[in-house]
């Protein structure tokens, strides 16, 4: 893009330090809010916008916003920076590089539900990146952008940043909220919403770091101006983060539906050694793989739905003809069931045969029934857990088998030693199995 | 012991929520920084101040994966060896790093200095491999910058 809408970081040096940000239009929607608009105004022209949630489902922000019951208080506003889905960095470059823009959208959102306090949970590895954002906090607040009767309009509000300790279920909003009350991040029964009954059991505002940073330009500058960006159903810009198998891995800020997966490709310097593209991740581990076929889907959220997959948090992870799937499937489905959090008894077992399953046929030991075992442990999964883990956690084998079935039966063709070969190492390395020709204790034939 | 080293701090952290409970895993970094891992006095102690039975602070000790149960090295070194990592060479990158440390992952090095770990994704897919020690990020790690890194600590 020309000009960054968010990730003003990569046209203005240092807008991180406040004077910077102030210069470029910093704070001016905030005093424009404060001054000369009422909370529904600033919630109306959110709804106005038609911006979806960036955290990965895409519900609408002002809408999400409208649930909280008026006459309940206090209420909170809680940003989720758990930022913790493989791939995505968005957040991260965001709270690091423009942080100002992130508290001044945490800062509308909360007089337009006229919250009193809101909390910036943080991935517990976003110490470092957590630094600026604090100092801008604190210079947020030495300018009388924060605290007590702000501009003398008599309107107050804190913020507070939290830092978590590890856990990718937090990022799941019901979990996140628990993990802030200070107990185990695990998701809660739905209903109640949190928009009636979240943190403390008072409404509450839970929305993406990055969906916040959407709100101070269309503050600003009015719905009609953030619908230039994106298509009628995906309006705005949204952060695409690309890693993997690319020559330039790295966050890109694009109009929703304007660009292809291909393009994307190309920003990115295009596939490592000029190779061709096998799969594409969307969103991370979570998201269903798809084929090379899909390389022209637009990016948005309906066209890659309509593709297969979920445009999720935009985290594009790309898998080159040289990648394995069944190392690569396997990799997810170590991530899930290390990250299951254990509440709900088909995620918590399915993870963990899934992962055996796999570690099985890496090791050698794997055939054919092996295969069909895996898709019967995943399905097992599916829909019935209390969030979208245990839903996430069998895209990578779901998706991986509806792709590239023959992969797999020619990795169990071809590894049917015994021997785990160039996967030892891994194997060793997670404790999963003794891989020294002893088959995992408990599979059935 | 946190209670008074560091009662500023510890104060600030019970300020900012009202409930005490908030503040256990704020807490428990302080403590941890303070008794080396959260041991048993570390977590009588979170208890203490949050009114939570030590129990229940152990329970989010266990839950969460930054909060360590068992001492560390001086160092602990952690590196993502996650997809993202792996499609640029993490899992090679990790056996260097055990190579030169000398122990597997998981473990501590016998003179106490370093603790190799590997971790799922840490945000910084952009920049792999990709490590942190003691919470601070190692971006776009290579065997030679990784060797130095480990010297330059010794």
């Amino acid at each position: 893009m020309d000009k960054h809408v968010l990730l003003r970081d990569l046209d203005i040096p240092n807008i991180r330090e406040l004077d910077v940000y102030q210069a470029n239009d910093g704070y001016a929607a905030w005093r424009k809010a404060l001054t000369a608009m009422k909370p529904d105004e600033v919630m109306g022209v959110v709804k106005d916008s038609g911006l979806r949630g960036r955290g990965g489902a895409g519900f609408p922000a002002g809408l999400k916003w409208s649930f909280l019951p008026k006459d309940m208080f206090p209420k909170y506003v809680v940003v989720n920076g758990d930022e913790s889905e493989a791939g995505t960095f968005k957040d991260h470059q965001l709270i690091e590089n423009n942080p100002h823009q992130v508290i001044e959208g945490v800062a509308l959102c909360a007089y337009a539900v006229q919250a009193g306090a809101a909390y910036i949970y943080l991935r517990g590895e976003f110490y470092e990146p957590a630094g600026p954002l604090q100092k801008a906090l604190d210079e947020a607040y030495a300018a009388g952008m924060l605290g007590q009767n702000i501009l003398g309009t008599g309107y107050s509000l804190n913020i507070y940043i939290h830092l978590g300790a590890g856990a990718y279920i937090c990022g799941e909003e019901t979990a996140l909220l628990e993990s802030l009350e200070g107990k185990l991040g695990m998701p809660r029964l739905r209903p109640p919403f949190p928009a009636v009954q979240g943190l403390y059991a008072k409404p509450t505002v839970i929305n993406n770091v990055e969906t916040l940073a959407n709100v101070p330009p269309i503050v600003l500058n009015g719905a009609q101006w953030y619908r230039q960006f994106g298509t009628e159903k995906s309006p705005g810009t949204k952060i695409f983060c690309v890693s993997g198998r690319v020559n330039k891995p790295g966050n890109f800020e694009l109009p929703l539906g304007q660009y292809t997966i291909r393009q994307l490709i190309e920003m990115a310097g295009g596939v490592t050694d000029g190779r061709p593209v096998k799969g594409i991740l969307p969103a991370g581990s979570s998201a269903p793989i798809l084929p090379a076929s899909a390389l022209d889907t637009k990016l948005d959220y309906e066209s890659v739905q309509a593709a297969g997959s979920i445009l999720g948090s935009a985290s594009f992870v790309i898998l080159d003809d040289t990648v394995d799937i069944v190392w690569a499937a396997r990799k997810m489905v170590r991530f899930f069931r290390h990250e299951s959090c254990g509440k709900c008894t088909p995620c918590r077992e399915g993870t963990f045969w899934a992962l055996r399953l796999y570690d099985k046929i890496v090791a050698g030991h794997g055939a054919s029934h092996d295969i069909d075992m895996l898709a019967d442990v995943a399905n097992g999964m599916a829909n019935k857990c209390f969030c979208l883990l245990g839903e996430f956690a069998t895209s990578p084998v779901l998706s991986t088998l509806k792709h590239f079935r023959p992969e797999y039966e020619q990795f169990v063709r071809e590894h049917s030693d015994g021997k785990a070969g160039v996967y030892e190492d891994q194997l060793i390395r997670d404790h999963a199995i003794s891989v020294n020709g002893v088959e995992p204790v408990g599979v059935a034939h | 012991m946190i209670k008074e080293k560091r009662a500023n701090e510890v104060e600030k952290i019970l300020a900012k929520y009202p409930s005490k409970r908030s503040a256990v895993m704020p807490l428990l970094y302080l403590a941890q920084e303070e008794y080396g891992y959260c041991n048993d006095d570390a977590i009588r102690e979170v208890a203490e101040l949050t009114a939570l039975d030590p129990t229940e602070v152990k329970s989010v000790v266990g839950f969460y994966t930054m909060f360590f149960e068992e001492k560390t090295g001086t160092y602990v070194i952690e590196v993502c060896d996650d997809l993202p990592c792996a499609l640029r060479g993490a899992d090679e990158f990790v056996h260097h790093c055990e190579r030169k440390l000398g122990v597997r992952a998981g473990q501590t090095t016998p003179d106490g200095k370093f603790t190799l770990r590997t971790v799922m994704c840490i945000a910084a897919c952009d920049r792999a491999p990709v490590a942190q020690v003691n919470r601070e990020y190692r971006y776009s790690l290579t065997p030679e910058s990784f060797d130095k890194m480990v010297d330059d600590l010794k």
